[in-house]
Formats: structure tokens, sequence, C-alpha cells
């Protein structure tokens, strides 16, 4: 056994071992609730573990796009199906390498976050778990079947997750949330039966349709038609304006450690799907429609940012806040220069462990406090110091701060906005302005002024929450200081990528 | 040739039927759980026989019927059927019936009935096999006749069947006009050389056959009889309803289309897409409105009766390669529709059988008093809805995707993909009671009786692995549909 092969079983082992936590906790009793949470964390610590060495492991300079390959043929040479019809098909590049570890950050801290969960929490970590385990599938497949196999199976079980769980409109955040979603996948479903069907190679090998999408088997026309299915199908999950709907409701009415997967994690499984599928198999479609996606990117995150100015509760500011900085993903990605779709790469990363960590805290807030409507609050930071101290943090980052995450992501999106669409740059400078305002006014709200007497008895937070914020705080940091640990390993796959240039 | 052998399977089932009937009439104290065994257990040697066949080279009875590999899948299927559902009713008739013979020997008569139209190769034997299930299905669905429901369903059901023979009666009576043939070989003969004056008389004929065979799978706009059949039946015979004659209906169609009517394509097939279209679109649409599980699930089969349907009118586009591909996954979709169908009715009957609840409101919190249940009824409805881990997932996947047909019926899986996204809907809502709701007040957890939960078990590990791994079965299905493209020639006629 190469060394590669050994690689590769850890890139499986990251969806593998959250499934084997699936299966083992359903074996459990449902009132061993501390087993339940160890079994979590165990889980929690053992993927982010993986995650970590496979960021690190990484090779900059390697032969091929994507090292740590394991291919197992599933089914081949039945019906239409021919050689390698479909593989469990692993496999890491840069971007994914990223989002590995962005994955592996926030479910250990989400695990973390969601230890004094009491209601039936062996129902919560089975659905959890199976949600990440398609997070991670997603992410490493090179398989088109096993790619829409995990993306679907990352959405299955968040109407259970928020209808459960959650709070505030819990039951419509959710249905409409899980519908959204599915809808998305609908375009998706579609576009995938016409590539499969146009490149009529008998595989749903994504290196094989790539190929297929540069050397001319689908036409200009076909890739054109078929751009729009995969970017907004996959879109939708992105918070793509104006099918952003679900993200606020969503966000709300989810309970902590699942708001943070959620905006975490999961909405960057739509930008990476806009990779993987729209630039990566349709790269003239792309070329086509991607100034339509700088507009719709823009507006939201001007969008975004002007309606977290007016919101009251915390989450749905933050669920806002997140439409916005999606909405610089997008432009990143539009740009398809190589500077811009790095910067939109790097801010999925950045808003994750950002927004995680801010979903987190309103969490430990809501918890003692059950109210998030920010006129209810005021000097909470005499009561909540550290906490205070960790939310402005991640808001700095939000308003991209030199020496944190989302200044680093920020500026490779706004220089490459300005090389290619120089109007649309000043729109984006006009968002990050925006994003300011509306976290000042949380913090002139919310930590000062007068301590309102009704929060006297408030806990700063546990240590718990320590660790995982910590845990989230330091990546803030880390990528704020350090940006070549992060932009050496994108560069080449950005590189790689048909259509992007400069 | 008259080589009675290749019947010892529906010998063994037929003449089990007739046992288990028998035995009652000699002891009518027999417990009835007793019966349900061995109903299962006869299943069970029907389906070990039929094995026998796997890989042989397609013998012919006299061009009537033809035993190969895509008999032996509907016979093992439809054992299989008639196994699970024999078990599933050991405690649901032996609680609520004295006289269980009849409901048992009826159930392996329709299994024999599905066999038979699998491997017709004649329209009248077709027919007879057709009424063979029919009847049995007409009886099991009123077999509780003091029931006002369950008569009242049945009435229906034979009613509306008896026109529904009827329009295929006199289908097949036009074909036979044309061509002066029953089989399906000389049928397609006759149809390539028929006489210029008889196209419009073609036409009307397809259209009856269709009708006719639409009728039976519950096609929209035949699907008058499937919700009432499906509410009056009693729970297993309504798993029964919804696996065993919607797969046989899919064996005749696919021998019938693929063995008589395919040179004639374009007669029909634009025909069979409307139906398609119609039926998933209608069937998910109106199940949004249903309160009653047994009637959202007949609702909901129509819909899946839908993209079924799509693979046939794939077979009239395509060339015999992509039908044959387009075949195979239908089968295999087949497969995993009729192990989530079971899967979720053995964990409804489980929950029927001790609280009495079969509406949408009665499986109010089931997630807290029974989360085994709970999990099996999701994972089925999730198989439905065509969401990953679950059959459902792979199989609509290969499905569609040999459906496409060049890209002609792209339209059409555009149509049936959105209305599997409305049919997540009403699942959803079903989910939304069980997992959303505190239970009622003095609900508390019970046990499962063992067999049955391991009956479900089993079923929900079918459901998982073949969403999973799917190969086996699409192998199977694949080497399956070999024979109906192949055909022609090396078979003699009569």
């Amino acid at each position: 056994m190469t060394f590669d092969e050994i690689q590769g079983y850890a890139v499986l082992s990251t969806v593998v071992v959250p499934l084997i936590a699936v299966v083992t906790l359903l074996f459990v009793p449902g009132q061993y609730k501390q087993a339940v949470r160890w079994i979590s964390a165990i889980t929690g610590a053992v993927v982010f573990g993986v995650s970590v060495y496979l960021f690190v492991a990484f090779q900059t300079e390697y032969s091929e796009p994507y090292q740590m390959v394991l291919r197992w043929p599933w089914i081949e040479n039945v019906s239409f199906l021919g050689e390698n019809g479909v593989s469990l098909y692993l496999g890491v590049d840069g971007i994914s390498a990223l989002m590995g570890l962005l994955t592996g950050i926030v479910a250990f801290a989400g695990t973390l976050a969601a230890w004094k969960l009491e209601y039936r929490n062996k129902d919560f970590f089975i659905l959890y778990w199976l949600l990440l385990s398609g997070v991670y599938g997603t992410f490493f497949s090179l398989d088109l079947f096993f790619f829409f196999f995990f993306y679907e199976l990352a959405v299955v079980p968040l109407y259970i997750l928020i209808g459960v769980w959650g709070s505030t409109r819990k039951e419509y955040g959710a249905m409409k949330l899980t519908m959204m979603l599915v809808g998305g996948s609908v375009l998706m479903w579609i576009g995938i039966f016409a590539v499969v069907q146009e490149a009529n190679l008998g595989t749903f090998s994504l290196p094989a349709l790539w190929e297929a999408g540069q050397d001319g088997t689908f036409s200009p026309g076909f890739q054109k038609t078929f751009f729009p299915f995969f970017a907004i199908g996959c879109g939708v999950l992105a918070a793509l304006w104006p099918f952003h709907t679900w993200s606020p409701d969503g966000h709300m009415s989810a309970p902590t450690s699942v708001s943070m997967v959620h905006a975490g994690v999961l909405m960057k499984l739509g930008a990476f799907g806009i990779i993987r599928l729209g630039i990566q198999i349709l790269p003239e479609g792309a070329e086509f429609w991607m100034p339509t996606m700088m507009v719709l990117g823009t507006i939201g995150a001007v969008y975004g940012a002007t309606a977290a100015l007016t919101q009251r509760d915390l989450k749905l500011i933050s669920g806002y806040s997140s439409v916005s900085h999606m909405g610089y993903v997008l432009m990143g990605l539009a740009t398809l220069s190589t500077i811009g779709v790095t910067g939109a790469v790097l801010q999925m990363f950045s808003h994750g462990v950002m927004t995680a960590l801010v979903f987190l805290l309103i969490g430990a807030l809501y918890d003692q406090a059950h109210t998030r409507d920010i006129r209810d609050f005021g000097g909470i930071a005499r009561v909540m110091p550290l906490w205070v101290i960790a939310y402005v943090i991640a808001g700095f980052a939000n308003v991209g701060l030199p020496g944190l995450s989302g200044f680093t992501a920020e500026f490779h999106i706004f220089v490459g906005t300005f090389q290619t669409y120089p109007i649309f740059g000043g729109f984006a400078i006009f968002a990050a302005a925006l994003a300011a305002a509306y976290m000042i006014r949380i913090f002139a709200i919310v930590y000062w002024g007068p301590l309102n007497p009704r929060w006297k008895d408030l806990k700063d937070v546990t240590p718990l929450e320590i660790i995982a914020g910590s845990l989230l705080l330091g990546s803030i940091v880390l990528m704020g200081i350090w940006w070549s640990l992060f932009t050496d390993r994108l560069e080449p796959a950005v590189l790689s990528l048909p259509g992007v240039t400069g | 040739m008259r080589d009675y052998t290749l019947f010892i399977p529906e010998y063994i089932a037929a003449g089990g039927a007739v046992a288990v009937i028998a035995v009652e009439l000699i002891w009518p104290r027999v417990r009835k759980d007793i019966l349900a065994y061995a109903t299962a257990i006869i299943a069970l040697a029907w389906g070990v026989a039929a094995l026998f066949w796997i890989g042989k080279d397609p013998l012919s009875f006299q061009g009537l019927v033809q035993v190969d590999d895509f008999t032996t899948f509907f016979r093992v299927l439809g054992a299989g059927i008639v196994f699970v559902t024999a078990l599933l009713s050991a405690q649901f008739i032996g609680e609520r019936s004295k006289v269980a013979g009849e409901y048992f020997g009826l159930l392996l008569i329709a299994g024999c009935g599905m066999a038979m139209m699998a491997a017709a190769r004649e329209l009248l034997t077709a027919y007879l096999s057709l009424e063979v299930l029919s009847f049995s299905l007409y009886i099991l669905v009123g077999f509780y006749k003091r029931d006002k429901r369950s008569s009242e369903a049945s009435l229906k059901y034979i009613l509306l069947g008896a026109f529904a023979s009827a329009t295929l009666l006199y289908g097949i009576s036009l074909i036979y006009g044309i061509t002066g043939s029953t089989y399906y070989d000389g049928i397609a003969d006759g149809l390539a050389s028929r006489a210029s004056g008889t196209d419009a008389a073609t036409l009307v004929a397809l259209m009856l056959v269709l009708a006719g065979v639409g009728f039976k799978v519950s096609a929209m706009p035949f699907h008058m009889w499937a919700p009432d059949a499906y509410q009056g039946a009693s729970m297993p015979i309504t798993a029964f309803l919804s696996t065993l004659s919607k797969a046989a209906g899919f064996a005749l169609i696919l021998r019938l289309f693929t063995g008589a009517f395919l040179d004639d394509a374009e007669e029909w097939r634009w025909a069979v897409a409307s139906l398609a279209a119609i039926t998933m679109v209608g069937g998910n649409l109106i199940a949004i409105q249903q309160t009653d599980l047994k009637r959202l699930i007949a609702y909901s089969s129509i819909g899946q009766v839908g993209y079924m349907l799509i693979v046939i009118a794939a077979i009239g586009w395509g060339d015999e390669l992509a039908g044959q591909a387009a075949s195979s996954a239908l089968l295999l979709h087949i497969v995993g529709y009729v192990a989530s169908t079971l899967a979720l009715f053995a964990a409804a009957i489980a929950y029927f059988n001790r609280t009495g609840k079969d509406s949408l409101e009665g499986m109010r919190g089931m997630a807290e008093t029974q989360p085994f249940l709970a999990l099996v009824i999701t994972a089925s409805l999730f198989s439905f809805a065509g969401l990953p881990l679950f059959a459902g997932f792979a199989t609509k996947l290969f499905m569609f995707q040999a459906s496409t047909a060049g890209g002609d019926l792209l339209w059409l899986i555009g149509v049936a993909v959105a209305s599997s996204f409305i049919s997540l809907f009403y699942y959803l809502r079903i989910m939304r009671w069980i997992w959303l709701f505190d239970p009622v007040a003095g609900m508390t957890r019970f046990r499962v009786p063992p067999m049955l939960w391991s009956v479900t078990a089993v079923l929900m590990l079918a459901v998982v692995f073949i969403g999973a791994y799917p190969a086996p079965v699409f192998e199977a299905a694949d080497e399956a549909v070999k024979p109906l493209f192949q055909l022609g020639a090396d078979i003699a006629g009569p």
C-alpha cells in the first residue's frame, strides 16, 4: 500500500467516521445522555484531527491536480453505465482541503456547543453526524453520483433538526428551508441528467466530465443553457440573491450548533458546487453567465448588509450578514480571475469560522436570556466580558479589519473585482462599510451603555464554549496573519480551473 | 413445445394456496398466525424454485408463456412480496378474523397471476393472468365484508375493473382484427405488414390497450379506484396492492410494448409520455390534501407510477440499447419502490396493531413513543421523495438518467423531478406529525412483537442497502431485461 493510498483512506475516514458514529448512537439507549455526548465529542475530535492532517499534509507541489486519491468501483457495465460508471472516487485539491479543515473546526466546535442539550440528544447527534458525513463527502467526491448523493445527504436531516430542536417559528423556518434547498436540487438533478446524457461517456466520473467540458463535447449553446441550472441550483444553498430568503428564517429557527454548521459549512457547499459543477464542467457557460452572477452577488452583498442594519433579532442580523458575505463569495467567483476566485474560497473559510463563532455566542446568550432582541439588552459587557471580547473580534473579522481573516479574504475579492468590474468593486466597499455600521450598532446597543438590571445574573461563557470559541477565534486570527498558509494551497487548484485567468 | 415443468414454481404456490385453504376447512380452529407462517414458507419455496431457471436459455410453452430471466426476476419479486405480506398479516389477521384461509390462499394465487403476467407472450394469456390477479385483489380488498368501507371499496374496484377489462379486451380484439394474431411476435409482424387503411384502427387499439393496462397500474386519469380501494382495504392488503399489482402491471407492459408494439413506437409514445406527465403531477398534487395515511400513499403511489411510465415512453423514443438500459433501471426502481413501500407499511401496521390509528394525526409524537417505527417511516418516505442513503435516490437517479432518450425526454424528466419535489412537501408534513409534536397524553412506549420488528428492520436495511449499494440488484435487473430486447426469430412460435 502506497502512502498516497493510506492518505486516501484518511479522506475516506472523514465520511465514514461520522457514519460509524451514527450507527453507534442508534444502539445507545436514549437515557444515557452523557455517553451520547462523549461519543459525539470523540467523533468530533477525530474528524477535526483528520481534517487538520489533510490540510497540513496537502502538498503544494504535486504532479496531479488531485492528491490522496481513493477509487473503488461501485457500479459498472450495467445498463447505460460503462467502465467506471459510478465509483467511490475521493480526492483532495487545495479548495477541498481548506473546506475540509473548515468542516472539521466547525463540526468539533458545534459538538461542544451542543453539549448542554438535554432534550432527545441522541436523535440530535444522529442527525448531526449524518449531515456532516454528507458535507465531507461532497467536498471530497470526484464522482458526480456521490457528489450529489452527499450533497443531498447534507440537506436531508435539516428539517427534523430545525423542526424539533429549533426556536422562533421553527416549523415555518424548517419547511421553508428544506423546500427551497430541495428546490435548488431539482435544478441540479436536471443539470446532471443533461450533462451526463450529453457527454454520453457512460460514467459519472467528474474528471471525465470536466475534460468533456473543455474538449468541445458540450457545445457552447448547451453550456450556456445548462450553466444556470447548476448556478441557481447550488446558488440557493449559497444564498444567491434572490434565492436567499430561506437563510434568515432558517438561521433564526435553527438550534445553535445547527446554525453553526449550516451557516458555517453548509452554505459553502453551494459555492463549492458552483465551482465544481458550474465552472469546471461548463466553463464556457460560466464565462457567459458570470456578469449576471456578478450583478446578483453584488445585490446580495449590499442587500444583506442593508437588511442586517434594520433587524433587531441577533440571529436575523447574522443571517442577513451571511447573505451579504456569501454575496462576496459569488462576486469573487464571478470575476473568474485568479485573485478573485482565491478570495472567494478564502471568504468561504473566513465567513465559515466567523459566523460559526457568532452563532455559538448568540446561542450562549439565548440559553440564559431566552431573547435575542437587541433592544432588550444593554451593558452586557459588564457581566459577560469574555463573551463580548469574542463577539467583538468576530465582528471586526466580519467588517474586514486587517489582521483578521475577513480582511485577507475581502482584500483578494476587492482587488479581483476592481480588476474586472471596477464599478462593482465600489459597491463591494460600500457593503463593507454597511457591515461596519450594523456591527457597531450591535456593539452600541447590546454591549455598552448602562447595564439593564434584568441581566445582572447572566453568566459568562462556559469552559466548553471557551474551547470551541478559541478554536474558531484561532482560525480567524491565523488566516488574518499567515496568508500564505492558505493561498499557497489554493493557488494550484485555482490556476487549474478552466477559464480562470489573470 | 409443451413443457409442463416450466410451471413448477407456480404449482408450488397454487398447490400451497389450496393446501392452506384446505387446512382451515378441515381444522377450522387452527391458529391464524400459523397459516400466515405456512404461507410465508410456501412463498419462500416458490421463490427458491424459481431460481433454478436463472441464466438458462429462454424456454417457451407453445409461444404462450416464456420462462426467461425476466420471468424469474418477477417470480422472485412476487414471492418476496407475498412472503412479506403474509408475515405482516400474521398478527393483523389473527386478531381480527375467524376465517383466514382464503385470505392467505388468495395472496399466493395473486402472486401466480403476477408471475404469469410477466411470462405471457400472448395477449389472451396475459389477459387471463391479469384477471387472476385482479379477481384475487377484488376479494382481498373486500375481505371484511361486514365493514362498509371495505365492501364499498371492493365494489368500486370490481365495477371499474370490469370496465377496464372490457376496454382492454376491445383493444385486444381490434389488434387481432388488424394483425390476425394474438401472439406478441405475430402482432409485431402483423403490424409491420398491415394494410394501409388500418392506421386509425391501430391507433384506437393501442390507446384502448394502454387505457386498460393504465387502469391496472392506476395511471391518471384511470386512477379513480385506487384511493378508495387503498383506504377500504386492510393495511397489509394496501401494501400488497401498492406493490404487487404495480410491479405486475409493469411486467406486463414491458413485455407487451417491447415484444409487440416496439416498431410502432411513434403511434403510442406521445400518449405514454402525456400519461406519465399527468399521472405524476396529478397524483402528487392531490396527495397534498390527504389526511389519511392509506389514501395519501395511494396518491403518492400514483405519482410513482408516473415516474415509471417515463421509462415506457423512453423505450418508445430510444433505440434498443437505450430501451434496454431504461428497462433495467425501471426494474431496479421497482425493487426499491417495493422495499420502501413494504417497509413503510410494516412500520405502520406495527403501529396500527397497537394503537388502532392510521390517520396522519394519529401518528402524532411517534418519534417519542416508538422511535424505531418513526425511523423506518421516515426512511421510507425519504426514499419515496428520492433523498439519498435510501433506495429512492439511487433508483430514481438511474431511472431518469437512463430515460433521457438522447435528450428528447429531458422535459418529461424535468416534470418528474419537479413533481418529486412536490411530493417532498407532503412527506415532510407526515414527518411533522411524527417528529415535531408531543404525543397525546397517555401514550407510552410499547414493544413491537419480535417477528414484526425483525421484518421491519430487514426491510429498512434493504431500503438502505439498495440506496447505498445498488449494484447487485441493478446487475440482476440488467440480466433480466436482456431477453426482452433479444427476441424475435430464435423462439419458435405456436
